[in-house]
């Protein structure tokens, strides 16, 4: 199955507020099983691989194996997600490949949650006809581009 | 059966989706709402965190204009979207985005996305229009900006919310109703006006593994057509119904081949090491003036790589081996050109880690090293999406200041991006005609029309009529199918086999190998005929009505019973679509045998119409017309 959970490291979520994994997957795959307190993807045909389950999992609970149906056994690539980056570690079937490990950055000089929407530049106008949307026109511009753009171009 | 309570919220403006569009439009539509004192609320059948395409992440933001670069115009990005088209485009949709989108990018750099800068602080580019991003959490930064716009406005959103059917008081929209996945409620949400912003669809066709790997379509399984259902049963005319996306990616697993195409400039080619953009190019004059201008349009592309499929040539190859090798050779020394080779690596992967997590583990699991040997690439099954490089959508009303004296009547109508039903306006990939707009382009169509929607608020402040009758039925009809499990369940000793119902997931089946048989998927590498789309239309009907009968066992089997029934009216939409077209325009996206040539007559848009209660469709041919020219 293209999810699946490592049941010693599952804790069911205990202490949060909701079970992560069945919050995060977009596609309604994870449950969690009430008898168990376990976490399991409940239809693995209909998994995107996406690993927003894997990435949100407060254990490392969630691991992905690939399709079945055509990929060879043996490989992995695992993630650990942070506020500011993730780590990649991919592990080939061959194991004579060294595991190649990656971290890319996730965000850059906003804090987690902080995402301030509006006033970043001034509008242009008030007029809810006018094609000037919020912070336009001087939103259309950066810092080091040649040409200022003053208003909304038309053809 | 359970009892269900019913939950009325009522609101001025209501987003259905929280996808790219959706969030656009929240955080737009609070900015001018709050001014003018109304509410918005936005519903999404997931969490917008992680909700829609953009879900895993991107490694590109594919539409930057750059406008104050100075070295693209409006005109550049629209001729590039025209002719990819092959002639089908709505310009003045195209421009409103393009003029736009430039700023939609620089909110989110501001909001905390990592875009690639270069030492003098200029963006990298991808290609021409694509920028390379860090783009793990994409959708987390731009959920969580229209989160925030929505809590500053007094806005609220739901989810886990799965819009089922458009409210309507005669033709004008009045909100939309669905169902909680997770307990035993009913929602209405009565407004003012509705934004449709549900994303495209998959699934419709069969993809091509058809084992566990079935969800791994390059489109997200988890969009499956509401905005095409909400849009035709609510009455609006829809636009470029017959064009599917199939885009060329590597096999399989469906990673991305733009960064080696555009960043690493990678040829792909037969197994014979034959480049079929080379080989093939006197087919190109078949397809003129498309055919000859650069970059040969996507759909052309696709159909050179297909021809030599058909002749056996395969497998098709992306070189990745031979592109890093040729820009290692550029280095001045060993050392560099090893420091070089590690950069690419890793952008390599980073591209599949940050949107195809896959792919990844397929080149791991078959001892791939990029810069060693080549990839397979194919071409996917057929997508329904009005961004990225499909077009089918609502057709929706162009903003007024970019129109012609000639395209005025045709195009606009008071509104930007309202459909042709009042009072429900869409955006992303539920408005048709106005191709690559990708996530950013769909973003800022979400904002265009969100300021649209609050200004026709403010123009028509009536509080929604909606009739209670209409609630009650549709209530009714949406929990039928867990209504028909519970009271034929008894019936059988096996669930799944039972004379009364239909589970879901054979519906769904069905509906494939229908599709994928008459209309042109994957088995008859995309050719269909008259013959065969009447044919599949016969047991499309069949299908239609049987829909009735779907079963459903529990609130996610619910969910999957209502994504079938938007699957099957997107699908009806299209194979009469293709019908009504007489001749093939888009040789690689499909091609009608019995009319395999491109005719100036139907240089033209195919819409149609959808009328609820008398079940009936009506075709109709409308003008293409620039405002370019
Ligand atoms: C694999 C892939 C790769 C891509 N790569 C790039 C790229 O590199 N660069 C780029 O710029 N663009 C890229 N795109 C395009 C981009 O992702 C889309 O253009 C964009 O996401 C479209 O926005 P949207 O809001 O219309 O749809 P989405 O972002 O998909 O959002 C749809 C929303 O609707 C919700 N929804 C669906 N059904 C219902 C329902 N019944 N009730 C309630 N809510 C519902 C979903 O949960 C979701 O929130 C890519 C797309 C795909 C699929
Ligand atoms: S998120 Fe992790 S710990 Fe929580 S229920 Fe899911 S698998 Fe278990
Ligand atoms: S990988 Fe994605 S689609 Fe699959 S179960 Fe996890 S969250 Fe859901």
């Amino acid at each position: 199955m293209p999810s699946f959970v490592i049941p010693d490291k599952c804790d069911g979520c205990k202490a949060l507020d909701k079970t992560a994994c069945q919050h995060i997957c977009p596609n309604d795959l994870m449950v969690l099983d009430n008898d168990t307190m376990k976490a399991y993807n409940q239809d693995p045909q209909m998994c995107w691989e996406c690993y927003s389950c894997v990435k949100i999992c407060p254990t490392q609970a969630i691991e992905v194996r690939g399709y079945a149906d055509f990929v060879p056994l043996g490989a992995s690539v695992t993630a650990l997600r942070s506020t500011e980056d993730i780590m990649w570690t991919v592990q080939f079937r061959d194991k004579n490949v060294k595991p190649k490990r990656f971290k890319f950055p996730i965000r850059r000089g906003v804090e987690e949650g902080k995402a301030q929407p509006f006033d970043h530049y001034p509008t242009g106008d008030e007029d809810l006809k006018s094609p000037t949307l919020m912070c336009e026109p001087d939103g259309l511009n950066t810092e080091i581009g040649p040409v200022t753009i003053d208003k909304v171009l038309t053809l | 059966m359970a009892d269900f309570e019913t939950v009325t919220v009522e609101t001025d403006l209501l987003i259905c989706g929280g996808g790219m569009a959706a969030c656009g439009a929240a955080v737009e539509a609070a900015y001018w709402a709050k001014k003018h004192g109304l509410k918005v609320t936005v519903v999404d059948k997931a969490a917008m965190d992680r909700s829609g395409a953009v879900a895993m992440g991107l490694s590109a933001i594919n539409q930057y204009v750059d406008l104050n670069s100075g070295d693209n115009t409006l005109k550049d990005y629209v001729d590039y979207v025209r002719n990819d088209l092959m002639g089908i485009t709505r310009e003045d949709l195209v421009v409103n985005i393009a003029r736009h989108v430039d700023s939609t990018v620089h909110l989110f750099e501001k909001w905390g996305l990592p875009i690639w800068k270069d030492k003098e602080g200029k963006y990298v580019h991808e290609g021409r229009w694509q920028l390379m991003i860090n783009g793990e959490s994409y959708k987390v930064i731009v959920a969580e900006a229209a989160k925030n716009a929505l809590a500053e406005a007094d806005g609220e959103y739901f989810e886990r919310i799965f819009i089922t059917h458009p409210l309507m008081n005669g033709d004008k929209c009045v909100g939309a109703i669905g169902f909680s996945v997770r307990e035993n409620k009913v929602y209405v949400f009565k407004a003012k006006a509705t934004l449709v912003a549900m994303g495209g669809a998959v699934h419709v066709f069969k993809p091509r593994s058809t084992g566990e790997g079935f969800g791994r379509s390059w489109y997200p399984p988890f969009n499956s057509g509401a905005s095409a259902f909400f849009t035709i049963y609510g009455g609006a005319e829809m636009t470029c119904q017959e064009v599917r996306f199939i885009p060329v990616r590597f096999k399989d697993a469906y990673g991305p081949v733009g960064a080696w195409f555009l960043l690493f400039k990678s040829i792909a080619t037969n197994a014979q090491g034959e480049n079929y953009m080379q080989t093939r190019r006197p087919e190109l004059d078949n397809w003129e003036p498309y055919g000859k201008v650069k970059p040969v349009p996507a759909n052309l592309r696709n159909y050179l790589m297909l021809l030599d499929v058909e002749e056996g040539k395969s497998p098709i190859f992306m070189q990745t081996a031979d592109a890093i090798k040729a820009i290692a050779d550029k280095a001045p020394d060993e050392k560099a050109a090893k420091k070089k080779l590690k950069e690419l690596e890793a952008e390599a992967w980073e591209d599949f880690l940050d949107m195809t997590i896959s792919q990844a583990i397929l080149w791991a699991a078959t001892n791939v090293e990029p810069e060693k040997r080549a990839s397979e690439i194919m071409a996917c099954d057929p997508y329904f999406i009005g961004s990225h490089s499909g077009a089918s959508g609502a057709w929706v009303s162009g903003p007024e200041d970019v129109q012609t004296g000639d395209t005025k009547n045709e195009y606009f109508w008071g509104y930007p991006n309202m459909t042709t039903v009042t009072g429900m306006f869409a955006a992303g990939d539920a408005s048709g005609a106005s191709s690559h707009k990708f996530s950013s382009g769909s973003h800022t169509e979400g904002r265009i029309a969100a300021k649209a929607a609050v200004s026709f608020i403010v123009d028509n402040n009536a509080a929604p009529n909606v009739d209670q009758a209409q609630v009650d039925e549709l209530t009714e009809t949406i929990l039928k199918p867990l209504e028909t499990f519970e009271q034929h369940k008894g019936a059988t000793t096996d669930p799944d086999i039972n004379p009364n119902y239909i589970r879901p997931k054979q519906y769904m089946y069905r509906l494939q190998k229908i599709m994928d048989e008459y209309a042109g998927g994957v088995s008859s590498q995309f050719k269909t005929s008259d013959k065969l789309l009447e044919k599949g239309m016969e047991l499309l009907a069949f299908l239609e009505e049987d829909a009735d009968q779907q079963a459903a066992q529990n609130l996610h089997e619910l969910m999957r019973c209502w994504e079938n029934v938007h699957r099957t009216y997107q699908a009806d939409a299209h194979v009469r679509s293709m019908l009504f077209r007489e001749e093939t325009r888009w040789p690689g996206y499909y091609f009608r045998s019995d009319k395999p040539k491109m005719d100036d007559d139907w240089l033209a848009f195919c819409n149609c119409k959808y009328d609820k209660d008398a079940n009936e469709w009506t075709m109709s041919k409308k003008p293409v017309k620039y405002i370019t020219v």
